[in-house]
């Protein structure tokens, strides 16, 4: 294995395919293409700006904004330097940048628009080193006058002139930047504390972007969608680090509004997204089907039930009846194909889901339709790449084998543990971190808590820290997976967020939110007036329609021996939604449990002191940082439990 | 905050008086308007600002008075003539083309620039589908400036009242106006939508230095975002000045308070 490093990846396309396209932004509705070589030509005039304004090597560059071409570019002339970009995510409020910018001694930044520059201004008392900043839209900054504020196209002016005096140069900053230097440092959204800084070096970013790649064959011809936060792993190491070890097509979207169009128009063959991207997706076509017209409807059904029926078996290169195969073939002909493509995803060839487990409905359906919808497992210190699945072995509740080079084991606690060439190289200035989860031996603990089944592919439970026991009552001492309990709940359509509470109690009891969309729509065929998000989720209607999806993941959870005892007995509706704005979700949209259950002790002891409704305030943050209060009278509601020996049969 | 410059007077407005039949809708109204400056007109339920208006893009013939713009004066406008040197305009109500789509909209405020002939237009041949292409990238820029990717194919009957004004303003942008003449395009909106608009208002005169004369009803947006205001009371003009002096003008806190009569 040859170890490179970004720049030079960079170089190598664009000399051996300078007119290739390598990335497309939709403006002025329009796409338009910048191909390798004059990707190329504006790193060097971008790299020789940013050294002349004085980055060095080894110092950090923060990036913030969604998914640019220039902002990409930046970050390649920061690491032609050997200084190292730290993606930040573009929807954080300002307050949250002061940390990571403070530890990284952060003095320059590259931002995307208006709204970053005036986040990167708003921090200048607490964070005084940041020195310059430049944003690539200027957009309503005409009239800003700051100190060390200017325009991208003003950095890469004072570039050129650079670099048309220096030829090679620029070569020779890219022949000492090494595989082994730092690349880039993800900052972890941290469910409690601080956010960690995971550094990253070329070869760790490179090493198993490039084993990904040859598992599944891609090549330069794929097309892929950017449309996820740069700063989360996940979209960096598609767009960023697969995209110049292939060298494929990054296409950025008009806006986060148009994602929807622009994915149809520019039909990815390789497709990324976290599993409420795919629910999101199902959602939307489901309340359409229910709007349509009756025969439409009935098709749909219909040839739906033969999809799941022969899809993923067909998917999976298993034996299928002629007379199937036929019933599917029209099937594909008149509801699949045209489904396929309305959802933009009619050319993929290979699509992937990680970050949270998939509901088994939900992935089986992608696949009954004739969508490559496989798992992998990974995380930001593991550079994503440590378990995938295979093309015919996708499974709903595993996710998948050890990718090449990686090497896994579970502790007898059920921890996790993994060998790999991707690891981080560290936390960045904290090294009692980085040994809590680093042994000598160059094991990482991953922190989740799962086995590997008979077939080889790895099953995820929870978190280990989170894993805990109940106490007292009917299951004293049974193991209770918060996680898998609220994932459980979440599979159903009708809920968008759950949380479980029963560590060290003596049965488990739930928070839901119902998910606005679905329910709003089942509310109107219902005939069911509401006022407003908070006024649904009390309806007695909806209570009773939710107390049906508990008591569906309790007889589910029943059949399971070693989680029986987590069946939820009794469960409220919040009146809000869980929102990371309000500290109540991460940034990668995980619910803070143990925050959430002090925000709303009074909840919590309503459920487990046996009120029947309770009486709540909450402040609420808007997303121009404005509050607002939001009151409710909660109830609570109590929920059919199953006895264990269900087992019969 | 700004650096725009505010010019001298481009639109006088001497001496006019409208009436309907045994109404009168306006009595002896002069005003004026400075270049890149936004004016803002204001008054009660049926105090006349429509009219005005419309007697400023020809659509009412006034029964005296002149309007001067840039030294040619006029006794009365005729719309195609007022559209030609310059002025567009915004409507109270919505005049859209609700089946068609967002882009179609504000391509017909092209409609001006258009010089190719309709058969050519029809079989989009040669000059016809250069102008086309031209005309098109103008649009495209009206739709990043406001915003309206996601909705570019929508049809505009479809979309919440807020970003249907939005096309308004965007189809009357497309004109590339000198003056524009925005009646009411805050109406029935909810806080940010009015937010919003402020916003896109403010920019619209900021970066292209259009000179915005607007009616409108919200007394907080109007002081916030205008340079002077006239204010209208039975088709009279009773203040005239900046907001603050407006604010503290004796007649006007008669007119919005109320008295007896």
């Amino acid at each position: 294995m040859v170890s490179t490093t970004f720049p030079r990846l960079l170089l190598e396309h664009a000399a051996k395919r300078a007119n290739a396209p390598a990335l497309r932004e939709k403006e002025y509705g329009i796409w338009q293409t910048l191909t390798w070589s004059q990707l190329a030509h504006l790193v060097r005039e971008l790299a020789a700006g940013l050294a002349q304004a004085g980055l060095q090597r080894g110092q950090h560059i923060v990036i913030v904004g969604a998914n640019r071409p220039r902002l990409s570019a930046s970050m390649l002339a920061a690491q032609s330097l050997g200084a190292i970009p730290v993606p930040l995510y573009q929807d954080a409020a300002a307050a949250e940048y002061a940390f990571p910018m403070n530890n990284a001694e952060v003095a320059f930044a590259i931002v995307e628009d208006q709204e970053q520059v005036d986040k990167m201004l708003e921090l200048r008392e607490t964070c005084p080193q940041l020195k310059r900043v430049w944003f690539d839209d200027p957009r309503g900054l005409r009239n800003y006058s700051e100190p060390g504020l200017a325009s991208l196209d003003a950095l890469i002016e004072s570039g050129r002139g650079h670099v048309s005096e220096q030829q090679g140069w620029f070569d020779e900053q890219v022949k000492r930047t090494q595989p082994d230097d730092v690349a880039a440092m993800f900052f972890t959204s941290g469910t409690t504390g601080n956010p960690k800084g995971v550094v990253h070096t070329h070869f760790t970013l490179t090493d198993l972007a490039r084993a990904g790649a040859i598992f599944d064959n891609l090549s330069s011809a794929e097309e892929v969608l950017a449309y996820l936060p740069p700063a989360w792993i996940g979209q960096n190491i598609f767009s960023y680090a697969q995209w110049l070890v292939c060298g494929y097509v990054v296409n950025c979207p008009e806006s986060a509004g148009t994602v929807m169009i622009d994915l149809k128009e520019i039909g990815p063959t390789y497709y990324f997204a976290p599993p409420s991207v795919f629910e999101g997706l199902l959602t939307s076509v489901m309340i359409r089907m229910e709007d349509a017209g009756a025969l439409k409807r009935w098709l749909f059904h219909r040839f739906m039930a033969i999809a799941r029926r022969t899809g993923p078996t067909l998917m999976d290169g298993g034996a299928v009846s002629f007379g199937d195969r036929a019933l599917y073939a029209l099937g594909n002909l008149c509801i699949y194909g045209p489904l396929r493509n309305t959802l933009g995803l009619s050319r993929v060839r290979v699509a992937y889901t990680a970050g949270e487990a998939i509901g088994p409905d939900l992935f089986s359906f992608y696949r009954a339709i004739g969508i490559n919808l496989k798992q992998l497992y990974g995380s930001t210190e593991t550079a994503v790449f440590v378990c995938m699945q295979p093309d015919n072995q996708a499974k709903a509740d595993t996710v998948g084998v050890p990718c090449e080079g990686v090497e896994l084991k579970v502790t007898t606690s059920g921890e996790i543990l993994i060998k790999s060439p991707g690891l981080l190289k560290g936390y960045y200035k904290n090294a009692v971190a980085t040994d809590e989860v680093l042994s000598p031996e160059g094991w990482y603990r991953t922190g989740d808590a799962g086995f590997v089944d008979a077939s080889g592919h790895l099953k995820i439970i929870d978190r280990v820290k989170d894993v805990g026991r109940l106490q007292g009552g009917a299951h004293d001492g049974a193991m209770f997976a918060p996680k898998y309990v609220e994932n459980k709940l979440k599979f159903f359509p009708y809920i968008k967020e759950a949380v479980a509470f029963g560590d060290k109690r003596d049965r488990v009891c739930a928070f839901i939110n119902i998910d606005f969309n679905a329910v709003g729509n089942w509310a109107e065929r219902k005939n069911l007036p509401y006022a407003g998000y908070t006024d649904l989720a009390q309806k007695p209607e909806v209570y009773a329609l939710i107390r049906d999806c508990v008591e569906k993941a309790n007889a589910d959870l029943a059949a399971d021996d070693k989680l029986c005892g987590s069946q939820i007995s009794r469960f409220l509706v919040l009146h809000k939604e869980l929102d990371a704005d309000d500290g109540e979700l991460t940034r990668s949209s995980k619910v803070r449990r143990g925050f959430i259950g002090e925000k709303y002790g009074v909840l919590v002891d309503a459920l487990y002191g046996g009120k029947t409704s309770q009486y709540i305030e909450t402040l609420v943050k808007f997303e121009d940082g404005r509050t607002g209060m939001v009151a409710a009278d909660l109830q609570i509601s109590d929920a059919k439990t199953f006895s264990a020996v269900r087992r019969a049969a | 905050m700004s650096t725009r410059q505010i010019g001298d007077v481009m639109l006088d407005v001497a001496n006019i008086s409208l009436a309907f039949g045994g109404v009168k809708a306006l009595t002896d109204i002069s005003f004026n308007v400075r270049e890149h400056e936004i004016r803002a007109i204001i008054g009660p339920n049926g105090a006349g600002k429509s009219s005005m208006l419309n007697c400023i893009n020809g659509v009412y013939q006034p029964q005296q008075g002149a309007i001067t713009f840039r030294g040619q004066t006029f006794t009365h406008m005729n719309s195609r003539q007022v559209a030609e040197m310059g002025f567009a305009r915004t409507f109270q109500n919505l005049a859209l083309f609700k089946g068609m789509s967002v882009l179609d909209n504000i391509m017909t405020g092209r409609n001006l620039r258009m010089k190719s002939n309709l058969f050519l237009q029809a079989i989009r041949f040669g000059p016809a589908e250069r102008e086309e292409i031209k005309n098109r990238e103008a649009v495209e820029r009206i739709i990043d400036f406001l915003e309206i990717q996601p909705y570019r194919k929508t049809p505009v009957g479809r979309m919440p009242y807020g970003l249907q004004k939005r096309v308004d303003l965007g189809r009357a942008l497309a004109m590339e106006p000198k003056v524009l003449l925005l009646d009411e395009p805050m109406a029935g909106m909810n806080v940010e939508e009015k937010q919003d608009m402020c916003r896109f208002i403010l920019d619209v005169n900021d970066e292209f230095g259009t000179t915005i004369v607007l009616i409108e009803h919200d007394m907080g947006v109007v002081m916030d975002i205008s340079d002077r205001v006239v204010v209208l009371d039975y088709g009279k003009k009773i203040g005239d000045g900046t907001p603050a002096e407006v604010r503290n003008n004796e007649d006007v806190i008669r007119a919005y308070l109320g008295t007896t009569h």
